[in-house]
């Protein structure tokens, strides 16, 4: 069964739910710091530790950062809301109830439209709503860090109350076979207009986003079918991977007379599958109901107003603009998007570098090393400046493209701006017609017979001459004034 | 000698700030007269000898000074104190040694005054008789075989048995103001959000109040004033000023109450209070007429739904509140022996851990929380909770303040209540509503039936807490102050 045969029998609907954990300086309810990567338990007080008699108190900059998000989606901003306590036993989450919003959510009723293939599809935004984060539990002793066989646990309470907002989509009927790229597509425009905000980082692979896949089938005019909800997708291809997984997995199901059950499922990054997890036949009892703790939030609407005036460029605007500019494809525009190169290949370009030359370097050498360290290009170890620096020394013909990429070896390494590379290094290219005329007569010399053949006529065989000069130029001499100079002194120009 | 133990707060003050007794020999009379009768009455769970004396040392160093300064109290054990054992009577917190100090008690630790240790309490402040103490009971020193009220019983007793002059208590449905009004001392329960909760183990957040107790009206109102006011540290806290509530009282205490209007609830007669204390409560009223004040009878027709939405919203937040003793982080564990799981140790930990009383509010809460009860229960309970804030405010268009009885009842032996939680709960009848509307009350000692003390309450609209101030120091002033028997 094809997967395009799947979808002539059944229609898919979709629905995410994702968190994205907001980058302010201190945790929601209390000072502690939220540095990633501190020693455990570290960046804990009484309040996130849920010691007696320890009370919450909001972060203004996590309700700010929240409505921004509300607003970049096209939210309606609660005049009034309350958060809420969602109760249940878990033994990373200090006070056994997570603070969060149920029926009273902070922004709600919003959109957000992709393009796939050339066409916009919107998706409709449920909720916005703020919560905090939990601990981390880690399981030592057994072999495979799982609590089974584990001799003991122990928790790391330095996450715990961190801010976390959490974007509910509308379900999404109608896709048909696009439902996995358009899901996708989504998630990587809400990952782009939450970095166009700055509040959060928005790394999948951190796992400061992450993303929730809700999927269900049904036949064309029966009711929506029973969904599954794939837990904690985070990668942007395994969101596409998830949806079509789940629409393979259930229209076997369902072909053979089964029925789908309702429950959460685990998304395996390797094998690309899903496996069952939690069953929600019996929906667990949270037990809200509205937080004591904390007095309402009633965000003043002067103040509203001033963050909507305040709302950077949609990053589709921006990405349409920007293409312009750089007279690119929609397709390589696409491909700078998904590396998060759109900031720094513009910042290059304001440094003085061209369009062309700009992509050339961050889309090809350091995408690749950023690849390879595993880290994101902002922190590859070149800055667009330096980048620029680089594009201008070979439009002035300073250096090739080889040179370059050396020299760029050569900044990323710590060793100082590309000028001061190239020099350290000795790398320039060599326009010194005497000394290279020397090496392309002791090239002729030591090669009388391939110089033969060129007198003869046969152009094609310089190439030969040509490496053999650059050879003993460790590379440095301009290729194209080897080639003129090597046939002037052939007698054949 | 004059006994220290017997002056008041405001004497004992004045005679440390002239010099003419030291902090250290004040807090040492108390500590002694601790040694001396807590044996019998068991007001305390725990004495901090070391750290009172150090605390009076200060005083009398001269690097404190301020209107209470090197006056000694004790605290209710519900409220952290750092690094001396805070257990809320429970023994899921035995041994527990906060690592921080309730706003509260950094107040009074700023103000100079020695804490002398931590006062007994029914367990997580639920009941009224402290009989539900995980350590035991405390006795009442009007009669050593009666009640001293509760929560707060250990804090009223140890006013009433002479062991301090001063204390803190925390009313949540009258855990105040019914040991204060069983004992003979006087309680006063602040606007919500008046004093602060940071460092107040929860019991039921939206109700939860910490207060001042003391033997007379004056006392009480300099202790308000030493822990109230704004604290960023709790979101509910009112950023607002506090109204000076010891002008108040010194200003009742002239005796003068024209034109102030009392208002007595028409629900609250015939709920089957003792004819004792209606008696007393009748005298009393009539005392205040003398002084000046009209008596107008009010109408507050939801105030008879104030006990069950009570015993729907409290237990509702403590189901909620109390989740965090798991055994995972601190206090006591159960079953860790290494062959069960961590829900079996969780669970063994709770069974062990929870007395009798917290385990049924807890269930209760959890039930009245569950979806599909939601809306019949905690729903609403929520929407009578607004009525009676609305039947107060109505009331409060007409009168200046309410005035009835703090209790229905007057200290009753042990045991006669434990087994039938309908008749324990009826203590709170009186006070219950106040904490779902959120306005200021206080008890007073008006008079004695069959021996025993009888407590009548002053409830202000919120942010009034001055107001009732006014008139408990005028009732004071006509009924006098009322001395339990020799221990």
């Amino acid at each position: 069964m094809t997967y395009e045969e799947i979808l002539t029998r059944y229609e898919p609907v979709i629905g995410l739910e994702t968190h994205v954990e907001l980058g302010t300086a201190t945790k929601m309810f209390c000072g502690c710091k939220t540095d990633f990567g501190a020693e455990p338990n570290t960046q804990v007080c009484p309040v996130c530790l849920a010691l007696p008699g320890a009370l919450p108190v909001m972060n203004r900059a996590a309700i700010e950062a929240t409505i921004r998000i509300g607003l970049a989606l096209n939210c309606d901003i609660a005049e009034w809301c309350r958060m809420a306590r969602k109760n249940y036993f878990y033994p990373d989450m200090p006070k056994n109830f997570q603070t969060s919003q149920y029926d009273e959510p902070l922004c709600v009723d919003g959109y957000v439209d992709v393009v796939v293939d050339g066409v916009e599809y919107r998706i409709g935004i449920e909720r916005v709503h703020i919560e905090e984060d939990t601990g981390k539990t880690l399981h030592v002793g057994g072999a495979t860090g799982r609590i089974h066989g584990a001799t003991e646990s122990l928790v790391d309470y330095n996450r715990a109350g961190i801010p976390l907002v959490e974007i509910v989509t509308k379900p999404v009927p109608g896709l048909g076979g696009l439902a996995p790229e358009i899901a996708k597509a989504y998630v990587a425009e809400l990952r782009d207009i939450v970095r166009s905000l700055g509040v959060s980082d928005v790394r999948m692979e951190q796992g400061s986003m992450r993303c929730d896949v809700n999927t269900s089938l049904n036949r064309p005019g029966e009711e929506w079918g029973t969904r599954t909800e794939t837990k904690n997708v985070n990668s942007l291809r395994s969101v596409e991977r998830a949806v079509r997984t789940e629409i393979i997995r259930q229209s076997g199901i369902l072909d053979d007379g089964g029925k789908i059950h309702q429950e959460t499922r685990h998304f395996h990054e390797d094998r690309g599958d899903t496996s069952s997890g939690r069953s929600k036949e019996t929906a667990t009892d949270y037990r809200y109901f509205p937080e004591p703790d904390l007095v309402p939030i009633a965000p003043d609407p002067a103040w509203v107003a001033t963050l909507m005036a305040e709302l950077p460029e949609k990053p589709s605007t921006r990405r349409a603009r920007l293409r312009e500019e750089w007279g690119i494809t929609e397709l390589d525009m696409q491909s700078v998007a998904n590396a998060g190169a759109v900031e720094i290949i513009e910042e290059t370009i304001a440094a003085g570098a061209s369009p062309a030359g700009a992509r050339k370097w961050w889309m090809g050498e350091l995408a690749r090393r950023a690849n390879e360290l595993n880290v994101e290009l902002t922190a590859v170890g070149a800055t667009p400046a330096q980048v620029a620096a680089l594009q201008k020394l070979v439009d002035e013909g300073k250096l090739n493209d080889k040179l370059a990429r050396t020299v760029l070896e050569g900044v990323v390494a710590g060793e100082g701006d590309p000028a001061e590379v190239m020099a350290a290094r000795g790398l320039e290219v060599v326009n010194d017609t005497g000394a290279l005329t020397a090496a392309v007569d002791e090239a002729i010399a030591a090669n009388p017979d391939i110089a033969a053949k060129i007198r003869d006529g046969k152009i094609a065989a310089a190439g030969a001459l040509v490496g053999a000069v650059m050879k003993t130029t460790r590379g440095q001499a301009d290729a194209k004034t080897v080639r003129e100079l090597l046939l002037e002194r052939l007698g054949v120009s | 000698m004059t006994d220290l133990t017997r002056l008041s707060a405001f004497d004992l003050a004045k005679l440390i700030s002239t010099k003419e007794v030291s902090a250290v020999e004040v807090a040492t009379a108390h500590l002694d007269r601790i040694a001396a009768v807590d044996d019998r009455v068991h007001a305390f769970l725990h004495v901090d000898r070391a750290g009172a004396l150090e605390a009076a040392a200060a005083v009398d160093r001269g690097e404190i000074t301020g209107p209470l300064a090197g006056v000694p109290i004790a605290v209710k054990d519900v409220v952290t104190t750092k690094g001396v054992p805070t257990t809320a009577a429970s023994k899921i917190l035995e041994g527990w040694k906060p690592p921080y100090d309730a706003t509260i008690v950094e107040r009074l630790k700023k103000a100079g005054m020695p804490i002398l240790g931590k006062t007994n309490m029914d367990e997580f402040a639920m009941g009224s008789s402290t009989e539900y103490s995980a350590y035991g009971p405390t006795n009442n020193p009007w009669d050593l075989g009666r009640i001293p009220g509760g929560s707060g019983g250990g804090s009223a007793a140890a006013l009433a048995a002479y062991e301090a002059p001063l204390a803190i208590g925390t009313d949540t449905g009258g855990s105040i103001r019914q040991p204060g009004a069983v004992t003979g001392t006087v309680g006063a329960k602040p606007t919500y959000g008046g004093t602060s909760r940071y460092g107040l183990i929860a019991f039921s957040s939206s109700l939860d109040t910490p207060g001042p107790c003391a033997r007379t009206v004056e006392d009480t109102a300099l202790l308000h004033a030493v822990i109230a006011g704004h604290d960023p540290r709790d979101s509910t806290s009112i950023p607002q000023p506090v109204p000076d509530v010891v002008a108040a009282a010194r200003l009742g205490a002239t005796g003068d109450l024209t034109g102030v209007k009392l208002g007595i609830v028409k629900e609250f007669a015939g709920d089957g209070s003792e004819p004792g204390v209606t008696a007393a409560f009748q005298e009393s009223l009539q005392k205040l007429v003398k002084l000046g004040a009209e008596v107008v009878e009010v109408s507050c027709p939801h105030f008879e739904y104030a006990l069950p939405a009570y015993y729907l919203i409290a237990p509702s937040e403590c189901s909620s509140n109390l989740a965090r003793f798991d055994g995972v982080r601190y206090g006591l564990r159960a079953g860790d022996d290494g062959n069960r799981s961590l829900e079996e140790v969780m669970s063994l930990t709770r069974e062990a851990g929870f007395g009798p009383e917290v385990k049924r509010r807890i269930i209760i809460g959890t039930y009245a929380l569950s979806s599909g009860y939601y809306d019949a229960y905690y729903g609403q309970a929520q929407k009578v909770r607004t009525l009676i804030t609305r039947d107060f405010q109505s009331a409060f268009e007409k009168v200046d303040v309410l005035v009835s009885p703090t209790t229905p009842f007057v200290a009753f032996p042990f045991g006669s209540r434990t087994s039938d939680p309908y008749q324990m709960y009826l203590a709170d009848l009186f006070t219950i509503p106040t904490n779902l509307y959120g306005g200021p009350a206080i008890s007073v000692p008006c008079g004695l039936s069959e021996g025993l003390p009888v407590g009548f309450q002053i409830m202000a609209p919120t942010l009034a807490d001055d107001r009732m101030y006014r008139v408990a120091a005028a009732l004071e002033s006509a009924v006098g102050t009322f001395t339990p028997p020799a221990l």
